[in-house]
């Protein structure tokens, strides 16, 4: 094939990767678009094929990688899409710095010149070490989110100093590769390349479990990055535009997400937030709250006319989703008016109740988002805080709070609050939440899921 | 004749206006899927990892080429078919697609 009917299918599918994205605007032509996803993709690897060699050993590698992708995706569970995706992330990582290490081997292979360029140095040298700190970041955040390593943040005295560092060291072995000749510029790429991998798990550390939901965009846009990154070197417009797609698509999320947490990107980022004035609230003064059993939910859901279900990563923890669609569904038998308030950064990604929900078969007609259900909360008979803490902390609103200005659930306004924890611990932020200690709040202490089950059966 | 790299950047800068125009008009409740679909659309990096497997003389950047087309081809499959799955659930509880568009 010509290089410029290849260069042709290659617009055609990144035509397509862009309609996928599109078609996410509503949850009706979202299949659709996945689907134009995969055609794109298809298109670009079936013209891949006719430029490259050792065709039967590629065709072994995708049919390995294929099966063991389509496993994971059909057996996953919908409370481990953060993990899936966290791992998904540190996959492309990983492919690019192995492509890249594959370029300086041996540029000719790529079209590239040999000796390589400076100009392709320099996108190398970039492609290399986002790959590199995608890799290890992900693989970090994908053992916080999957429990294998602790989700607390790690500090540990002049971090961002060793860290600066450490991007200062990087950055002058790229410098290194980037003047070195052919033969020498081995060693500054190695370097270059165990620092980044060293940075991304760094960087990654000191970010606390809450803080997931931007840590998960940002390695999102990483990956992104990386691809474009790739697609610079190899001079492959169609990398670079899915690249660029993905990379600004982790960027707006992230975005999104700091915003709902009122926090600036950076102090996400520079991490340990919790860790000094989680110490302070524990201890704090022991107020007394009101507990209730499941029973007593059961007889105040049942006689009220309207109820706001707010759900939390309790929720996804415990696997409730079915058992609440359950009660709600016996809650509506009885005429009363359930509705569903999700906080965008309810959960450890962006959407993930909405996933758990759906998952549950929960008609998204009755699924809110904050701003669309804020000011329902003050005519709401109930509100019933499932695993959510400081989404719903009104303490958000008093100057001087560390969370002061986030925006948050009004579950304060409902004429009752009934609060499901596991324990009086405080939330991610290190917060009392003083809305468990209003005398309209009852709390029910317990997994969500055995206090959502006994209250099915009384209801 | 204008220099390769020029182009590129012409390219990704446009890119990413389309990428940022597109994604804000994603709804929040399919914010889960978009990640995994972009998960899939990064694996487009196996069309760099084919060509770094398919040298004319089979070297040890091959062998890395092959493994990179390996970690991508789960990526695209795995994230494809997750997207897909988790539409789907989206889809099921609108038996009357038409009902809710009106």
């Amino acid at each position: 094939m010509t290089a410029n009917n290849i260069a042709l299918l290659y617009l055609v599918a990144s035509v397509l990767f862009i309609l996928a994205l599109k078609g996410l605007s509503s949850p009706v032509q979202a299949r659709r678009g996945n689907q134009f996803g995969i055609v794109g993709m298809l298109i670009a690897v079936i013209t891949t094929f006719t430029i490259t060699h050792n065709i039967w050993l590629i065709v072994l590698g995708i049919a390995i990688g294929g099966t063991i992708g389509a496993v994971v995706a059909r057996r996953v569970e919908m409370t481990q899409m953060p993990e899936l995706v966290a791992a998904m992330h540190s996959l492309v990582g990983l492919a690019a710095v192995l492509i890249a290490i594959a370029a300086v081997n041996n540029p000719s292979a790529f079209g590239i010149h040999d000796p390589l360029p400076r100009g392709n140095k320099l996108e190398l040298f970039i492609g290399t070490f986002v790959g590199a700190l995608t890799f290890s970041g992900s693989v970090i955040a994908f053992g916080k989110l999957s429990g294998k390593i602790s989700s607390a943040p790690v500090v540990f005295k002049a971090q961002h100093w060793v860290n600066l560092a450490l991007a200062l060291v990087m950055v002058g072995f790229g410098v290194a590769f980037f003047l070195a000749d052919k033969g020498d510029h081995w060693l500054p790429f190695t370097v270059m390349t165990a620092v980044a991998f060293v940075l991304g798990v760094l960087i990654i550390i000191p970010i606390g479990g809450a803080d997931m939901p931007v840590v998960i965009s940002m390695l999102n846009s990483y990956s992104g990055w990386a691809a474009a990154g790739i697609g610079f070197s190899l001079n492959n417009t169609m990398l670079i535009i899915s690249g660029s797609l993905v990379g600004s698509s982790g960027a707006i999320l992230s975005y999104i997400m700091c915003k709902a947490m009122n926090r600036s990107f950076f102090s996400v980022i520079l991490g340990g937030f919790g860790a000094a004035e989680g110490a302070a609230a524990t201890g704090a003064q022991q107020k007394a709250v009101r507990s209730g059993s499941p029973d007593d939910v059961a007889f105040l859901l049942s006689n009220a006319e309207s109820v706001i279900i707010v759900p939390g990563y309790g929720l996804a923890v415990a696997r409730a989703q079915h058992a609440v669609k359950e009660m709600a569904h016996k809650l509506h038998e009885k005429g009363v008016n359930v509705r569903y308030a999700i906080h965008p950064v309810a959960g450890r990604m962006p959407g993930h109740m909405n996933v758990l929900l759906a998952e549950a078969e929960v008609p998204y007609e009755q699924v809110f988002e904050m701003e669309d259900i804020n000011g329902e909360f003050g005519t709401t008979d109930v509100a019933l805080i499932l695993g959510a803490n400081d989404v719903v902390n009104p303490a958000a609103k008093t100057p001087g709070s560390p969370i002061f200005g986030m925006p948050i659930l009004e579950a304060y306004k409902a004429r009752t609050v009934i609060v499901n924890k596991r324990s009086m611990a405080a939330g991610y932020a290190g917060l009392d939440n003083e809305l468990f200690y209003m005398d309209k709040t009852m709390m029910v202490f317990g997994d969500a899921k055995k206090v959502v089950d006994d209250i099915v059966k009384a209801i | 004749m204008t220099d390769p790299t020029t182009i590129n950047l012409t390219v990704f800068v446009l890119a990413i206006f389309v990428g940022y125009h597109v994604v804000w008009n994603v709804t929040p409740a399919l914010h889960t899927p978009l990640m995994s679909v972009t998960n899939a659309i990064s694996g487009i990096i196996i069309v760099g990892a084919m060509l770094a497997a398919g040298p004319e003389q089979t070297d040890f950047g091959a062998i890395l080429g092959l493994a990179a087309v390996t970690l991508a081809s789960i990526n695209v499959f795995g994230g494809f078919l997750v997207t897909q799955r988790m539409l789907d659930m989206f889809k099921k509880k609108t038996p009357k697609e038409g009902k809710r568009e009106a």
